[in-house]
């Protein structure tokens, strides 16, 4: 069965990275620009996993975590966090909130669809 | 993934980064105004790291240097460990600047970065970051040679974790990126593989995880063997839901590095008890000694775990592995069945082909889910040759237009008629069609202004003067052709207004000013054309200096007596310059005489007004469009030709007493003060051998691009009007002395005249005395 992933990054150039990376993948792949806008498409698309930035306006990836897990129907629905390497407290905190994982930027495809291949049931 | 999508988001990327510098400037401005906006320093963090996560993906080293140690800084202010005080925003902006200067790099489209400059911002960004002390990580940075590709994020690792997380548990080691390459690096490779203890904690499953996943990526690795621990499961009565109790010890053949079993666990070693040790090393079996609490059964967990069972049955079956070793002898079996159903058991897995992940389904394409509705109006993209091709047939359009109202007219109809009506409704419409696709190309002049921030910020750098750019009417739109020579006046200008108008800041208090002197750059739209005021609050011209160096230039006689306004516009005459020495900023060669001339060549005008110690203001009027052109029907020898209004200062009937010879040959025109070459207009384009007669003729004084005046003898000036632009060279050859055609409401072509050409031409051929005296 093909996967959805919902990817929520407000950068243009950083979702269709994700895009293109996922598609070829075979992924099916749904977007969103920030945290409000990602807990409207998890609402209508019910993704099978989430990649989520963490910087973004309106709301950042830290509140869509929670948001999301908020919610019974997606507290089990994997969650992987756009981050640098090097952010041990972005981890720490994005862990607290419920993510389930993490994909180091700058990503390069293997590595992405390898995290998203992880922790997808 | 092939080179076309790559090269398409790379693109992307570098249209995003236009954007994001933008937004970048206008939020650095909105802090240097005083905003303390959180969200405003939120914005200028993000738009930095979008620009340096974008680079990084590319490779783009440079970039992602810079970008980092100005995210770094950027990171301070946001977290409040640091003030955003008002050098630090004059610096942020001048990093702005460096940064675009990297973008236009990376993108091909700008000079490499100086690097010094860069350095510099780099040094003082890092003061504002550590206050002084420069962190040994830039150096490791920079120093790095094997700066690659995916290293970038590591590489940036010590120093971007923030000083209060040292309080914080000790995390990991952060696992190897060549790890997540099983085959590229295996790392301590160890005869005989591990023996890997793993007790999940509750927030394991609270965030996602699955020990049948983990399990699933062992078995990856090499063949395994999975043994549950489920005796600290409780009686259902004690069972707390929220809590974890099974522990898994699987052993791992193989070669598989620590690394690698390590990486398996990257994303829940935090949320586990975990021990790893070789297989072979490994005569003890007992969990890790923190495994010993005995509280209730986590139906949860529980549930999870069969689940994941589940799934490891699925993928054995899936892959067809049967089981090779024995299942290591299950653990004493808890008091009682707690479950029913799937009661945990030992899971026995045998060697599974470095397995594939749940097969990947035929990519598909997907409709993204729809963007939200941003404010941004909707555009189409239109190749610009399809618009210049309907505004040639909107200018046909105009012309048949006029033709037909012109024979309407003759015609004798009466001005009621049907046929009369019509017409001026066809009118109305042709002008709102022309006024409507002379909009197509019509841009805001935001393009242009947006440049200018910077400029004078450099400007005020170089000159040591404290400045304030003040922009309105950003909005004004103008021909795309206009917008894109506008730029080089506009910066000219600016730089004169800094370099030359405003005081030091020691002087401006001295003049009772504030030390920060305003610059405004202004557009509006004026009776149809476009108006940019320059105005600078400074000294104003010195008005005695500027005549003194024309006079030491021999641009004017000693004596002339001229008005204020008259020695204001010797700044325009070529080779003149206030400058007394060579600066930075001026000195480049290029003299307000220039700025004039391309702003005439653009059919436009510019003008100065000056208040001493108060300040001077520039004014340039210029068309909205170059396709259209307001121009003087002038007859000569019975054609009719256009003369450009930009170039015509004024118009008179001259007085034969007037004309004189110069040496007996040439004519000139005496005219206020002053003799200007007479240049006859018909016998000059070779439309008659006879000179025009004085008699009956007109004068029009004009003004050449490089501000030489001259007089055009003409038989008859018949008005003025806007005409349509034809190329003559498109559509015959260049021809001396002519600019462009057009074509007049009676159908005929009237050529264009070419000012400068004629002027400069033109006095070598006129009529000589004898001929001129024949004709009067």
């Amino acid at each position: 069965m093909i996967k959805t992933v919902l990817t929520v990054d407000d950068s243009r150039t950083m979702r269709e990275m994700l895009m293109l990376a996922l598609q070829d993948a075979g992924y099916r792949v749904v977007q969103a620009e920030d945290g409000v806008h990602g807990l409207e498409v998890l609402q209508a698309e019910s993704p099978d996993i989430v990649i989520t930035d963490i910087n973004m306006p309106r709301m950042d990836g830290f509140g869509f975590i929670e948001g999301m897990r908020a919610d019974p129907a997606f507290s089990g629905v994997p969650v992987l966090v756009l981050t640098t390497e090097s952010d041990a407290a972005k981890k720490q905190r994005a862990r607290e909130a419920g993510a389930t994982g993490w994909i180091v930027k700058p990503f390069d495809p293997a590595r992405l669809v390898d995290a998203v291949r992880r922790v997808a049931a | 993934m092939s080179d076309d999508p790559f090269e398409a988001i790379k693109a992307t990327f570098f249209q995003e980064c236009e954007e994001l510098l933008g937004d970048l400037e206008s939020n650095l401005l909105a802090l240097e105004s005083g905003s303390t906006d959180i969200e405003v320093i939120n914005a200028v963090f993000r738009a930095v790291h979008s620009v340096k996560g974008g680079a990084g993906a590319f490779g783009l080293e440079d970039l992602v240097r810079f970008a980092h140690v100005f995210e770094t800084l950027m990171d301070e202010l946001r977290s409040g460990r640091k003030a955003c005080d008002e050098p630090t925003v004059r610096t942020l902006l001048r990093a702005a600047d460096v940064l675009a200067d990297h973008v236009a790099a990376a993108r091909g489209a700008g000079a490499p970065v100086d690097p010094a400059r860069s350095a510099g911002l780099v040094a003082e960004l890092e003061t504002l970051t550590h206050g002084g002390a420069a962190p040994a990580a830039t150096t490791d940075l920079a120093e790095d040679d094997d700066f690659g590709f995916t290293p970038i994020a590591l590489d940036l690792a010590a120093f971007e974790a923030p000083a209060g997380l040292s309080d914080l548990p000790d995390l990991p080691p952060l696992p190897d990126l060549a790890a997540l390459a099983p085959l590229e690096a295996p790392m301590a490779a160890v005869e005989g593989g591990w023996k890997i203890v793993f007790r999940p904690h509750p927030r394991l499953y609270a965030s996602a995880n699955e020990t049948g996943l983990l399990l699933r990526e062992l078995a990856r690795l090499g063949p395994t063997r999975v043994e549950l621990d489920d005796s600290g499961l409780p009686t259902l009565d004690a069972l707390d839901p929220n809590d974890s109790h099974l522990i898994w010890t699987i052993e791992l053949d193989g070669d598989a590095s620590e690394a690698e079993v390590r990486d398996v666990f990257d994303f829940v070693e935090m949320d586990c008890d975990l021990s790893i040790t070789p297989l072979n090393a490994a005569a003890s079996t007992e969990a890790p000694a923190a495994v010993e609490d005995d509280e209730e059964a986590p139906a949860e967990a529980l549930a999870q775990a069969a689940a994941a069972d589940l799934d490891i049955a699925a993928l054995l079956a899936s892959v067809g592995a049967a089981p090779a070793a024995e299942p290591v002898a299950p653990e004493p079996a808890v008091p009682e069945p707690v479950v029913a159903a799937p009661a945990p058991a030992p899971v026995a897995v045998a060697p599974v082909a470095p397995a594939a992940p749940a097969a990947p389904p035929a990519p598909t394409p997907t409709p993204s889910a729809p963007a939200p509705a941003a404010a941004a109006p909707v555009t189409i993209r239109v190749d610009l040759e399809r618009v210049d091709r309907m505004i040639n047939a909107v200018g046909e359009l105009v012309i048949q237009q006029a033709m037909l109202a012109q024979r309407v007219t003759e015609s004798g109809l009466a001005r009621s008629s049907d046929i009369a009506l019509g017409l001026e409704d066809l009118e109305l419409l042709t002008r709102e069609i022309q006024d409507s696709v002379m909009a197509i190309r019509a841009q805001p002049v935001k393009s242009v202004f947006q440049r200018m921030p910077r400029l004078v910020r450099e400007c005020a750098e170089m000159t040591g003067k404290k400045v304030r750019l003040v922009t309105s009417g950003e909005d004004t739109e103008v021909d795309k052709t206009v917008i894109e020579r506008l730029s080089e006046p506009i910066t000219h200008m600016l730089r004169n207004a800094i370099d030359h108008g405003l005081e030091g800041p020691d002087e401006r208090l001295a003049a009772g000013k504030p030390a920060e002197g305003t610059v405004r750059l202004a557009a509006l739209h004026r009776s149809g054309r476009i108006v940019i005021e320059i105005a600078d609050d400074g000294k104003g011209i010195n008005r005695q200096r500027v005549k003194g160096i024309a006079v030491e230039r021999g641009l004017i006689a000693e004596d002339a007596a001229l008005s204020d306004e008259e020695i204001d516009n010797l700044i325009f005459m070529p080779g003149f310059s206030t400058a007394t020495e060579v600066s930075d900023l001026s000195g480049r060669g290029v003299g307000m005489d220039v700025v004039r001339r391309s702003i005439q060549s653009l059919g436009g005008r510019i003008s100065i007004s000056s208040v001493p110690g108060k300040g001077s203001t520039f004014t340039l009027s210029l068309p909205l469009t170059l396709a259209v052109l307001d121009g003087m029907v002038v007859g000569a020898a019975e054609q009719t030709l256009v003369a450009p209004l930009a170039a015509i200062v004024e118009s008179l009937t001259p007085d034969a007493a007037d004309i004189h010879h110069v040496g007996g040959v040439d004519p000139v025109l005496r005219f206020r003060e002053a003799f200007l070459p007479l240049v006859d207009v018909a016998w000059c384009m070779g439309f008659s051998d006879q000179p025009t007669a004085l008699k009956g003729g007109v004068v029009m004084i004009v003004e050449t691009e490089s501000g030489q005046r001259a007089a055009l003898l003409v038989d008859a000036i018949h008005g003025q009007r806007q005409v349509v632009i034809k190329s003559l060279e498109a559509n015959y050859r260049h021809v001396e002395g002519v600019a462009a055609a057009t074509i007049l409401g009676d159908g005929r072509v009237a050529l264009i005249l070419d000012i400068d050409a004629l002027v400069s031409t033109g006095r070598a051929r006129s009529p000589s005395r004898a001929e001129m005296q024949m004709a009067s």
